[in-house]
């Protein structure tokens, strides 16, 4: 299968600050790929300079098999984008936006922009200047859906929606899916790249610090163990077993895969009464590299 | 205890009034002590410029004969009372100094209530322990203070010219109470519409029809019931001249200005504390669902974002030239009642060519504003970049210089139409007063267009700027028009050398309607503009956005 997107070690600096530092991100066609980090990870500057906004300093960036710089235009034409803080015109109103954005694209499908108004809940005759956030946010997203891009760049897509209108955007999401489209989803929200996306990067200062479906990157973590057992089990020295809490007959650990095997031995011998075992929620995995990155910068500087 | 207190001052609704005050006079500081310096700095400049051009009495009486004998200069400046040295001033500068301290207190006022509150920032400041009427006070304070200002400048200042104390008082007095009626009017503008833009659309729109009643009142019969001099009085603007500061003194008058701005300031009070946060007392319509076939494009784009402007400029250049044309008749005369003038026109083009000379300052002052008109436009495009709105375009099929062309478009073009509709308004309103109006139409519009390559040069510096150096466009485009406007009005007088007279694209216009055309002059212009605009948008394709 062809690469929708094809970064390696991108490089872009807005004067001393470094805001991507060797970036590595594929986006497979046909897939939704999340790209998870905090706030100033880089993840903006990346979607900027795929859409030919801001000009790398190094490294090679593909889009569609073309140069996202020099090939913009062409390029535009097959994509469509919702920004992370959307800015409307606040005179026009959020109908006329949507047509005028369809319309520079190229075209969109009238049926499809008025099935999902109604099912945003959007009022197409107001003026820009009196929708919330939330409002806004629908403008961009009908306008983005509704087009026949064939690649979707969103940008933290449902910051401002309420829950309910989240549902209706994974809904919107699974159905492009189907129909074969290629979506790059920025986002802060784990639950949200949990439910939609096929695979995940994770940036962190402006580098890839992991990459893969959501079962690879399983496979590279630790695995929560919560047991209790009949007579005490002796887990501690064990390695591979980290953050052991033993509270009499109950044991909780995070334990590495190569030492499960081991682990659930001990457990046995002991005799096992319950075994919870599950997968680290994107939340940890997420909370381990951010926070081992703040101790870094705590501990020593660089 | 302290909280109970705050809570308790809050739900007076003056709560953190000074804490705003101050904030609404730490942000205007620079513009506000510009503004009233340029206000003072106008009226104390025009009566000592008169003193110097009407030294006698005799000059002054002629004057006040051709001054009182012509309709449209009535129009423009209102009655002439009397032949003193004061009298003249108020006659020239009375009602325009009203004008201007006027809009400073529109402007002041929108900025701190409605334009905040449209943009979110009074919400976060209301919600801290500041009460409902806070930011009006604030904003009322700041604008009369600014008025004010004005009033104790020129107190202080016009008798260093000559004039005399109580009289210089009055006058001083009658353009600050106009600005503090302007300041009330605003305050309730600015509760009716949601927009801010509307709201200052409604305080300018007051403000026009003022001037407009009290030019009509003004330019009727000098003298007798018969004429519609009423209507003067219906007009702040009026006001500044019916106390008649160097006649027959009238203070009193003075009251009705300080009526209307206190009857303003406790209906937008009443009106504030009857209504939500964010909305007006007009409804906000309702627009489109479907956008119409003519936004297509990013060229129907920037035609929707900027045709209202440009309406808006256009009515005002037909009226102001309009007026300024037919004022035009008997302007020989007029100048010749003062030596000094006259020796002044006679050196740029002979006692025969006044008119002309006129009529050629007046088609320079048109090319100036329509330069900044399209500077304006260009500075549209930084606009949307920094406010994000560019980048949703951006990302469709639009290339950048596509994008920037379609603003550019709007520049040249709509600068184009402001010289058309002045060169026929000029035209009409002196060829109507002498015969010939459809001559006088083609040949001013003439005249007119022979200022665009000029105007179209610096729309241009602005578009290599914005290109090139996009932080420093918006600041440097607008200080390369003041520079031109300094050499265009001021060259002569300041005696600048050839060099620095050349450097302004308005020195190679033509000095129509009298003056020679050469082709080479304005080719050049369009070489120039060309080659900017081009370098501009070079720069354009290889930097970043935002």
């Amino acid at each position: 299968m062809a690469n929708a997107i094809e970064i390696r070690a991108l490089r872009k600096s807005f004067g001393r600050t470094t805001a991507l530092d060797g970036l590595d991100l594929t986006v497979r066609e046909g897939e939704v790929h999340a790209f998870l980090g905090p706030n100033g990870a880089g993840k903006t500057t990346t979607l900027r300079i795929l859409l030919g906004l801001l000009r790398k300093d190094g490294g090679h960036a593909e889009l569609l098999g073309g140069d996202p710089w020099r090939d913009a235009v062409d390029l535009h034409k097959r994509l469509a984008y919702v920004p992370g803080d959307v800015t409307l015109w606040p005179g026009l109103t959020g109908g006329e936006i949507i047509d005028l954005l369809g319309r520079l694209r190229g075209g969109l499908d009238p049926k499809r922009r008025q099935a999902l108004t109604e099912r945003f809940e959007l009022d197409p005759a107001k003026k820009a200047r009196a929708y919330s956030k939330g409002n806004r946010q629908k403008v961009a997203l009908i306008a983005a859906l509704a087009s026949d891009a064939e690649l979707l760049l969103l940008d933290e897509p449902t910051s401002g929606l309420d829950p309910l209108m989240e549902a209706t955007f994974r809904d919107c999401v699974s159905d492009e899916r189907q129909h074969g489209r290629t979506v790059l989803l920025s986002s802060h929200i784990l639950a949200e790249a949990e439910a939609l996306s096929d695979r995940v990067t994770i940036i962190r200062d402006g580098r890839a610090v992991e990459t893969g479906t959501l079962a690879e990157l399983r496979h590279l973590t630790r695995v929560s163990v919560d047991a209790e057992t009949s007579r005490p089990a002796d887990l501690a020295g064990l390695a591979g077993v980290h953050d052991l809490v033993t509270d009499g007959l109950r044991v909780r650990a995070q334990v590495d895969q190569v030492a499960l095997d081991e682990v659930l031995g001990r457990l046995h011998q002991a005799g096992v009464r319950t075994l919870t075992c599950r997968p680290p929620t994107l939340e940890e995995l997420f909370l381990r590299h951010y926070f081992s990155a703040e101790r870094t910068v705590a501990g020593a500087p660089r | 205890m302290t909280g109970f207190a705050v809570s308790g001052r809050a739900g007076t609704g003056l709560a953190g009034a000074r804490a705003l005050t101050t904030l609404a006079v730490r942000r205007d500081r620079i513009g506000l002590a510009a503004a009233v310096y340029v206000i003072a700095a106008g009226v104390a400049g025009t009566a000592w410029t008169l003193k110097r051009l009407y030294p006698t009495p005799a000059g002054r009486t002629a004057l006040a004969g051709t001054a009182g004998a012509n309709p449209a200069l009535r129009f423009l400046y209102g009655r002439l009372d009397g032949t003193s040295l004061g009298s003249i001033t108020t006659w020239r500068y009375g009602v325009w100094a009203g004008l201007f301290a006027a809009l400073m207190a529109i402007f002041v006022v929108i900025r701190h209530t409605r334009s905040d509150e449209e943009a979110g920032r009074l919400e976060l400041a209301g919600s801290a322990a500041v009460g409902r009427q806070a930011a009006l006070v604030a904003a009322l304070v700041t604008a009369a203070a600014g008025v004010l200002a004005v009033s104790v400048l020129l107190c202080a200042v016009l008798p260093l010219t000559g004039l005399p104390a109580a009289g210089s008082a009055l006058l001083a007095l009658g353009i600050g109470c106009c600005g503090l009626a302007f300041t009330g009017i605003a305050a309730v503008a600015a509760q009716l519409a949601s927009a801010a833009r509307a709201a200052r659309g409604i305080a300018l729109g007051v403000l026009g029809v003022a001037f407009v009643l009290r030019g009509v009142g003004d330019s009727g019969p000098q003298t007798g019931a018969s004429g519609p001099s009423w209507l003067s009085w219906a007009s702040p603007l009026a006001w500044i001249q019916l106390a008649r500061p160097f006649a027959a003194a009238d203070p009193w008058v003075l009251a009705l200005p300080l009526a209307v701005g206190a009857a303003g300031t406790g209906l937008a009070f009443a009106l504030a504390a009857h209504r939500d946060q964010g909305a007006g007392l007009l409804p906000a319509r309702p627009g489109r669902a479907t956008a119409s076939a003519a936004l297509r494009g990013p060229f129907g784009l920037a035609w929707r974002l900027q045709r209202g402007a440009l309406a808006g400029w256009a009515a005002g250049y037909a009226f102001i030239f309009a007026i300024c044309g037919a004022a035009a008749k008997g302007i020989g005369q007029l100048l010749g009642t003062s030596t000094a003038l006259e020796r002044e026109f006679t050196r740029l083009g002979g006692q025969a060519a006044i008119t002309d000379a006129y009529l050629a300052a007046l088609m320079l002052l048109a090319g100036l504003v329509a330069a900044a008109y399209a500077v304006s436009v260009i500075g549209r495009l930084r606009a949307e970049e920094t406010g994000e709105v560019a980048e949703p375009v951006l990302a469709t099929a639009t290339g950048r210089v596509r994008w920037a062309l379609s603003h550019i478009a709007v520049a040249a073009g709509g600068a184009a139409l402001l010289l058309a509709v002045a060169g026929v308004a000029t035209g009409l309103g002196y060829g109507l007063r002498t015969g010939s109006a459809g001559t006088w139409a083609a040949r001013m519009t003439g005249a007119a267009l022979g200022q665009l390559p000029s105007a179209l040069v610096l729309a241009a510096v602005a578009i290599a700027l914005f290109g090139v150096l996009p932080r420093a466009s918006v600041g440097g485009a607008w200080t390369a028009l003041g520079l031109v406007v300094v050499i265009g009005l001021f060259g002569q007088v300041l005696q600048l050398s050839h060099w620095a007279l050349d450097v302004s694209p308005f020195t190679h216009a033509p000095r129509l309607p009298a003056g020679p055309v050469r082709a080479a002059p304005l080719l050049w212009l369009c070489v120039v503009a060309l080659a900017l605009s081009a370098a501009g948008l070079a720069g354009l394709r290889r930097r970043d956005i935002g």
